[in-house]
């Protein structure tokens, strides 16, 4: 059975221990990974939707052998990666986006070329991979420039193109299109999704934080938050999941205290946040009665409604709806969000 | 039939990472805007070098070039830039790919071999150090009359031990990475710190037998005291360390090869153990920012 699985993780765990100084207090660990149970078929594109701080990164870096597990097992193409490392880098490549990574002092072309030849690829099959990767991430005419030159958007995308060179068994992509600007990170789903779909067989982990580039691009997306999955499907079940519920998005004037929603009667869930000057609320309601009562509610707190939207429930709204906040809320507890 | 697929796949990565990090240690050593200025810093570094140590002796010994230990002092000098830049090279490269480039971890995810990655890092700065070696030999012998005659040394002894003591310094380059490897705040300084240690205790610029016993203890157990010793044979004839002296040359040449292979299991040892710390702790790819 797990020979048909590209990654498979069998409880999976990773503690990381915190140093602190003498008198300092506070936690000496720090759990990243607790008990993860994760099947990745070949073919596959799968994403791992999760904020900042989930433990998607942590999860990335045992599979490509960067780091170890404290508890568990997980295997890259059957292979355990803590047993046999080498022959799971045989097989893998990874992008880690956000990263302006890459000798300086080489070309672009250079750059590209040595990774080419740590993988073994001989001379023209490397310089038609570079070639090719170049132009689909716009680069081509600046194969010649050396690396400090580039802008951090560049370096980016050069970045991105590295991680395809070997073209690999299994591709880790670790936020791939953070920080980039919209068009491009338009064009790097656009050829994720081709390459996958082009070469049966290959599989792509996609971790993002970003809902509409896991809904997308994935064939199933595993939730994960504080270092626990919470569900894994296609987009479409788990969207499903919240059939029948009304999922509402309000603008309110600036709001001083939030809490209080949650407790509304009808209220499923409830994420909330100030943004550019006005407050932001996402609520999931057993049905659309209840939005009376978070009108009259907001009324009550002195706010003005400015916009109200009732939508179709997003990947977002599942997260929602598991955890009790949104992807981009920081991990504090709600009175601290909110 | 499958460890043999697998042994020639390891021999094929093997020799890869070898010549891909020969490569680009060559572009970052040569990475100089101006040739000239490149040839003009290879040339005095070494020059200058020699000359602080050479002043030093001149003011200590009134001006006696003719005395036994003054080659003694230069041919060890000379010979010490290989310390620096062979340690230096190998151990800064894992700095340098993580901190300063941050492809380390790039670099570990792919197959790489990384004891001969880290071998051919350490390639290009051999290269550069053997210029700025021949350049301090060559003035020390046009200026100071240094008395050695390449053609006719002892090269049944030179090479050996030259080229062992080569790998020995290698192999102690693979130890202090791992020592960078696991090390965050003061990595910069290990490499100096050693290179520093080892041209107190190996005999570089004075005999052993000055040093306390306990020292000398200690430079007795290391390679590298038996290769400034066989290189100072073959290119003088004679010894000036009492300590030293009733090894015959194939004694020598005996206990540097056996002192560098054991040298050579300690380090890669050592090596694998601090990488598996480093995975253990997340080290591979942490970026301190120091």
């Amino acid at each position: 059975m797990s020979q048909m699985l590209a990654v498979k993780t069998e409880n999976l765990g990773r503690v990381y221990q915190i140093k602190r100084k003498r008198g300092e207090s506070g936690p000496t660990t720090l759990v990243a990974l607790e008990g993860v149970n994760l099947e990745v078929r070949q073919g596959e594109l799968f994403g791992l939707l999760g904020p900042n701080g989930a433990g998607k990164t942590t999860l990335i870096k045992i599979l490509t052998t960067l780091l170890t597990p404290t508890s568990g097992r997980a295997f890259v193409d059957g292979i355990d990666v803590v047993e046999n490392p080498q022959e799971v880098r045989r097989r893998i490549n990874m992008v880690s986006g956000g990263e302006t990574c890459g000798y300086g002092l080489l070309t672009v072309e250079e750059n590209l070329w040595m990774f080419t030849q740590f993988y073994g690829l001989d001379f023209k099959t490397a310089r038609e991979r570079i070639q090719y990767m170049l132009e689909v991430v716009g680069l081509a005419d600046r194969a010649k420039t050396k690396v400090y030159h580039l802008s951090t958007g560049m370096k980016q995308k050069m970045n991105f193109a590295r991680g395809f060179l070997n073209d690999p068994q299994i591709l880790f992509l670790d936020e791939p299109t953070l920080g980039l600007d919209v068009q491009t990170s338009r064009i790097l789903r656009d050829f994720v999704k081709r390459w996958v779909r082009e070469r049966p067989g290959k599989t792509i982990l996609l971790t993002t934080h970003y809902m509409v580039e896991a809904d997308e691009l994935c064939d199933r997306v595993a939730i994960i938050d504080q270092g626990r999955i919470l569900a894994c499907d296609t987009p479409a079940n788990l969207k499903k999941r919240l059939q029948g519920a009304s999922v509402f998005k309000l603008q309110t004037t600036p709001l001083d205290t939030l809490e209080h929603f949650k407790q509304l009667p009808g209220v499923t869930q409830f994420a909330g946040h100030r943004r550019n000057g006005h407050t932001e609320l996402n609520f999931i309601l057993e049905d659309e009665n209840a939005l009376v009562k978070v009108l009259d509610a907001v009324q009550a707190k002195g706010g003005h409604l400015l916009s109200l939207e009732k939508r179709e429930p997003t990947l977002e709204d599942v997260f929602i709806h598991l955890v009790g906040r949104g992807l981009s809320d920081e991990e504090s507890p709600p009175e601290r969000i909110l | 039939m499958a460890t043999q697929v697998l042994q020639r796949e390891t021999w094929r990565e093997s020799l890869r990472s070898l010549k891909v990090a020969t490569w680009l240690g060559w572009q970052i050593e040569s990475n100089w805007t101006d040739p000239f200025l490149f040839a003009v810093y290879s040339l005095i570094k070494p020059i200058a070098g020699a000359m602080i140590l050479v002043v030093m002796y001149l003011v200590v010994s009134g001006g006696q070039t003719g005395n036994p230990i003054f080659p003694y002092i230069y041919l060890g000098n000379a010979f010490y830039i290989y310390v620096g830049s062979v340690l230096m090279g190998i151990s800064y490269a894992i700095i340098d790919d993580r901190e300063h480039y941050g492809v380390l971890k790039y670099i570990y995810v792919s197959p790489i071999q990384v004891y001969f990655y880290l071998l051919g890092r350490g390639v290009a700065r051999t290269l550069t150090g053997t210029i700025a070696v021949i350049i301090t030999l060559a003035f020390g012998v046009v200026v100071f009359k240094l008395p050695v005659n390449f053609l006719a040394m002892n090269h049944a002894l030179f090479w050996p031990v030259f080229l062992i003591g080569l790998v020995g310094l290698a192999l102690i380059g693979i130890l202090l990475a791992g020592v960078t490897l696991i090390t965050a705040r003061h990595n910069y300084f290990i490499g100096e710190a050693v290179a520093g240690a080892l041209y107190l205790l190996c005999g570089a610029v004075f005999p052993l037998d000055v040093l306390p016993k306990f020292l000398q203890y200690i430079g007795l157990g290391l390679p590298m005291t038996y290769w400034l010793e066989g290189l100072r044979r073959a290119m003088l004839g004679t010894s000036a360390s009492p300590l030293l002296a009733p090894f015959s040359n194939e004694t020598i040449l005996i206990i540097l090869f056996s002192s560098t292979l054991l040298v050579g299991l300690i380090s890669l040892s050592f090596y694998r153990w601090c990488e598996r710390r480093a995975k253990e702790k997340g080290l591979i790819d942490m970026q301190t920012m120091y």
